[in-house]
């Protein structure tokens, strides 16, 4: 979707002002700690992926997204997904805390500190078995498809419509903008090289740009 | 330095909000308390970048290591013990005199949690998010990085679950130093691509 999140080339947003490295805390505030580790614990229920994560904090108005801290973000998100799937109801996400209905809890396994220990040791890789051959291979020239969709994606806008070269093929990979939706699959994924020119016209600073792209994002230039 | 709310203060609305969702999830039995405080120990004590540093400075004094991580990166690192979550397919980039790599994701937060840890909130600012991939070099000098003109500057979008980590350039001057001693020089900011590894003024006391 064309939301507040998708930034790349966006102007206007001042300067990043960053902390000095040795000065800089992991957490900034307790309810960052809590924020944090509500989301991961609730992810590692199972009911979402990390796809439905990325849309429900894209899924926010332009402002909200722009103008809160990024774990407010997170916990914006993390609501949301907890009321869609029915773990929370909408009058208990709003009665703050009072109830005990252990319901939804019934069917789950929750995590126990040992459980997380392991989960987020081992990952999730995302490479999938393909046995469909790549389309593209190393040194091919391709564009990016636009696609206006509202639902979730990562093809940037700012490469949609411009000319790159494929650099190197990952494999297969979970295809994102069905797993927002729950569907597995994978799509072969490629590191896709653009000039700052072919992105950005005239601004040519000797730099250029890779970014992963998926297979169903692009289509040869011949 | 803690930044941590001054408890004489009434707590904010965001305080109270996270507060509250804490009380109802735990209330409803869909999450253990002890497990939100291993999630939090875990990325606030033992996952950070110095597994980035380790990694770095096996490359720099390990030309079999070097090889190994910039051909498959992920077995590379696990090799020195590091795995798991936003780190399950790793690519390391290597800084030359050719060209300076920097690494950005500018539609969420996407970082190398295994040997970075958590991202420095700059990271996953929009400001940086909306600059890095179109005016780098404009970025590099808000960090007091200055890149020679003719070195190409190249930008990795994290868009996928590829995770990137560069392998900056080792400092003159260093021939004699230990994998140990060079880890003292490799920030994080160096992993990330926003700075290069300083010539030290000196050199840490060996082991």
């Amino acid at each position: 979707m064309q939301g507040a999140h998708d930034l790349g080339g966006k102007h206007g947003l001042g300067p990043i002002d960053p902390e000095p490295e040795s000065d800089e805390p992991v957490f900034h505030a307790e309810w960052e700690r809590k924020a944090f580790a509500l989301t991961m614990a609730a992810g590692m229920l199972g009911e979402w992926n990390i796809d439905e994560s990325r849309y429900a904090r894209e899924r926010q108005h332009p402002i909200a997204y722009l103008s809160q801290s990024y774990y407010e973000n997170w916990v914006a998100g993390v609501s949301k997904l907890l009321v869609e799937k029915g773990l929370v109801s909408a009058v208990e996400m709003n009665a703050v805390g009072q109830s005990g209905d252990h319901s939804a809890a019934k069917n789950l396994r929750i995590p126990t500190p040992e459980d997380a220990e392991k989960i987020l040791t081992a990952g999730g890789p995302t490479l999938l078995e393909n046995n469909r051959d790549p389309d593209f291979a190393p040194g091919d020239r391709v564009r990016v498809r636009k696609n206006h969709t509202t639902s979730h994606t990562r093809a940037p806008a700012y490469v949609q419509g411009s000319v790159g070269t494929i650099m190197r093929h990952y494999g297969c990979h979970v295809f994102p903008d069905t797993h927002a939706r729950q569907q597995d699959g994978g799509e072969h994924l490629y590191s896709v090289c653009f000039s700052a020119e072919s992105l950005w016209g005239s601004n040519n600073d000797n730099s250029e740009v890779l970014i992963d792209l998926w297979e169903p994002y692009l289509e040869a230039v011949s | 330095m803690s930044h941590d709310h001054d408890h004489t203060e009434p707590p904010t609305e965001i305080e109270l909000r996270v507060k509250a969702l804490e009380t109802l999830l735990v209330n409803k039995g869909l999450v253990n308390p002890d497990t939100l405080n291993k999630i939090i120990d875990t990325y606030e004590h033992k996952v950070g970048p110095r597994n980035g540093a380790h990694v770095v400075a096996r490359a720099w004094t390990d030309p079999e290591f070097k090889q190994a991580l910039l051909l498959d990166a992920t077995s590379a690192v696990a090799s020195l013990g590091y795995t798991g979550r936003q780190g399950e397919h790793l690519n390391v980039v290597e800084n030359t005199p050719e060209v300076h790599n920097l690494v950005v994701c500018t539609l969420c937060s996407c970082y190398p949690w295994t040997v970075l840890g958590l991202p420095p909130v700059w990271y996953k600012s929009a400001p940086y998010r909306s600059r890095a991939v179109s005016n780098p070099r404009s970025v590099l000098e808000e960090f007091g990085t200055h890149i020679d003109p003719a070195v190409k500057i190249r930008v990795w979008d994290s868009t996928s679950e590829m995770r990137y980590l560069v392998l900056p350039q080792r400092p003159p001057g260093t021939d004699d130093w230990t994998e140990e001693q060079l880890q003292e020089l490799i920030s994080r900011n160096a992993m990330i691509g926003v700075e290069t590894v300083k010539v030290p003024g000196t050199r840490p006391e060996a082991d």
